[in-house]
């Protein structure tokens, strides 16, 4: 494992809402946390504990009131919307609760959007990478389908061969099987430790499900905005 | 390049939007298409009726004449300490020939925006035939240059146009009353003894029953010698290039040749205003047909960005940079205004060929390529500008939050 890296690092990371009014809340109080690559990490913790908020900060979508969020050993803190954005299309891989695919488009449009929005028309090989990572998600020759006609489960599916087209270093899961049956949450559950061991990505899943969280080999809680015990098992 | 490939999947996205909501789609598109007919109908309409007036107008006048200044009585200054009670009449305005007309009429011929030079001997006879007598104007012309400012032999309706001797071409009206038939012959009387008797070569009609009943076109020597001109011209008739810049020519001519020079659009000063009323009409028409096809596809799209929210927060989780965003939904305003148009264009001009084949038939209105395409440009770029709105707002949503939207 000598090829072991840094993927994110927070160092007293807050997030504060409606700063200076009566209505000022603090979601994050000071996280300090490490992911190393290959390394598949649950986020737990009760509604409101801030585990989706600090998701979106480490997924670049949101930024933190203090503190530094440290990507690929680059602080991210001062950088402005456009560098963001790039670096979210080339570091960052994610897999929301609600699929989130666009209706409009093919499933291999969909998994082929992130390269698209870096590169813009995709090549020959960029298409072969969609279609073995659909295969490798289970739904072999449903490239040419619509978004739409398939099932939560396959949908789930196919929002992880999209987040993992662009070879993320770091995959971010919002509950990604809260909205699925047990069995097809176990088989969605089992494709990403699958994806954590043969892509060697980070993968961050935040989850209700204990059972998930269980088989996650490290596992953060999160209480009231602040990290109450981080667990590694063997 | 780059850029090119990257603007592919604005393109790809932007159409997949736009077909993923057909019936909107379709429904905007058929409201563009409605206003683009209007006003590709509308302005080939008007434009079709202002040139019909102006060819009937100008097609039996020159743009402009020039002519020596009215004469006018001149008063001596009153010395400095005391004041003049003045009384005159205005002056009698002779026949006078343009002083050195040759040399102007070859200094006309070279100006820029002059299209043709005619000079002219023009003024009032009497023609006899037998007892009858009628009132007349005569129209000496060199008839080869005359003929550029009024293509008089295209109004023929019997011989030839022919100014030349003792032949002379005359209206169809004075004809009549005369009792004239091609070959005929009829006195022309000047005045004070100057006659001269002639033959009809042509008759003419220009549709304008005051020119038929008076005119008659003559050699310039002829005319010359009738109105007592030893040599000289009355006037300089001009055509232009640009007929609505008539004025600022005859501003130019005028402060060119010290002459007194008139424009069509000032001996038709209602006509002009007529047209211009008629001109900004139309222009108010397109301006609100357009305005209204602007707000048609700001209210879509505005829609649109609406039930994209979701959509707009996926593709900007994944990446996509706020101006790529923008790009998606300026592509689709202009998508819709030019797809919209090119079928409104279509409608147009279907429009125009059944008014010519089933409308009053007074004239018939022709559609430029030019105009379809200028209707389609203007409607693309009223589609693009109609989406800055929408896609400004689409751009600044928060991905976290837009990801959420239900």
């Amino acid at each position: 494992m000598s090829d072991v890296h840094e993927v994110l690092r927070l160092k007293g990371l807050r997030k504060v809402y409606n700063p200076g009014t009566p209505q000022e809340q603090e979601v994050l109080r000071g996280i300090d946390m490490c992911v190393s690559s290959g390394e598949l990490t649950a986020l737990i913790g009760p509604s409101g504990s801030g585990k989706s908020t600090l998701l979106n900060i480490i997924g670049l979508l949101d930024s933190p009131s203090a503190g530094e969020l440290y990507l690929m050993g680059r602080a991210t803190r001062t950088l402005d919307d456009e560098t963001r954005t790039r670096l979210r299309n080339e570091t960052i891989g994610f897999v929301f609760q609600f699929h989130h695919l666009i209706s409009a488009f093919s499933v291999l449009d969909n998994v082929l959007m992130p390269l698209m929005i870096r590169c813009g028309k995709p090549g020959a090989e960029d298409v072969q990478l969609a279609e073995r990572l659909l295969a490798q998600v289970g739904l072999e020759g449903f490239g040419c389908k619509r978004a739409g006609q398939l099932s939560g489960g396959q949908q789930q599916r196919v929002a992880i061969a999209r987040a993992l087209v662009t070879r993320p270093a770091l995959l971010l899961a919002d509950e990604p099987t809260g909205n699925l049956d047990t069995r097809t949450a176990e088989q969605v559950f089992e494709l990403f430790r699958e994806i954590n061991r043969e892509f060697g990505c980070a993968v961050l899943v935040v989850t209700h499900d204990p059972r998930l969280s269980g088989s996650c080999r490290r596992s953060i809680e999160l209480v009231d905005g602040s990290i109450v015990r981080d667990t590694q098992t063997a | 390049m780059r850029w090119l490939n990257a603007l592919w999947l604005e393109w790809k996205i932007a159409l997949a939007f736009l077909l993923d909501n057909r019936l909107q789609t379709l429904l905007i598109m058929v409201g563009i298409a409605v206003g683009s007919a209007v006003i590709v109908f509308i302005t080939a309409l008007i434009s079709g009726l202002q040139s019909n007036v102006i060819e009937r107008t100008l097609g039996t006048q020159a743009h402009l004449k020039i002519e020596m200044p009215d004469e006018v009585n001149r008063v001596l200054p009153a010395s400095d300490n005391a004041v003049a009670l003045v009384l005159h009449s205005p002056r009698a305005q002779r026949l006078r020939s343009l002083s050195n007309w040759q040399a102007l009429r070859d200094l006309l011929d070279g100006q820029p925006g002059v299209r043709a030079v005619s000079p002219l001997a023009t003024g009032p006879a009497i023609a006899r035939r037998g007892q009858a007598r009628a009132s007349i104007a005569l129209m000496g012309i060199d008839p080869e240059r005359y003929q550029r400012i009024v293509p008089v032999a295209r109004d023929l309706v019997a011989g030839r146009f022919v100014a030349e001797g003792d032949q002379v071409a005359l209206g169809a009206e004075l004809a009549r009353e005369l009792g004239l038939s091609v070959g005929d012959k009829l006195r022309l009387d000047g005045g004070e003894g100057r006659e001269r008797v002639v033959r009809v070569a042509g008759i003419f009609e220009l549709g304008v029953r005051e020119l038929d009943a008076r005119y008659v076109y003559l050699d310039l020597r002829q005319a010359q010698i009738l109105l007592d001109l030893p040599g000289g011209v009355t006037q300089i008739d001009l055509t232009v290039e640009d007929i609505f810049a008539a004025e600022k020519v005859a501003e130019r001519m005028a402060r060119l040749t010290g002459m007194q020079a008139e424009s069509w659009m000032a001996t038709n000063g209602q006509l002009l205003n007529a047209l211009r009323s008629q001109s900004m009409t139309t222009e108010m028409i397109r301006i609100f047909v357009g305005l209204s096809v602007a707000f048609g596809i700001a209210s879509v799209l505005a829609v649109s960005v609406v039930q994209r929210t979701r959509e707009i927060g996926i593709l900007r989780a994944m990446g996509s940079p706020r101006s790529q965003v923008m790009r998606v939904f300026l592509l689709q305003g202009g998508l819709l205004g030019l797809a919209g148009s090119a079928l409104g264009g279509l409608v147009g001009w279907g429009l125009i060929q059944v008014f010519n084949l089933f409308g009053p038939r007074l004239f018939v209105i022709e559609v430029s390529s030019g105009l379809l395409l200028s209707a389609m440009l203007v409607a693309t770029l009223t589609g693009v500008l109609a989406a800055v709105a929408p896609a400004r707002r689409a751009a600044r949503y928060d991905p976290a939050v837009a990801i959420r939207y239900v």
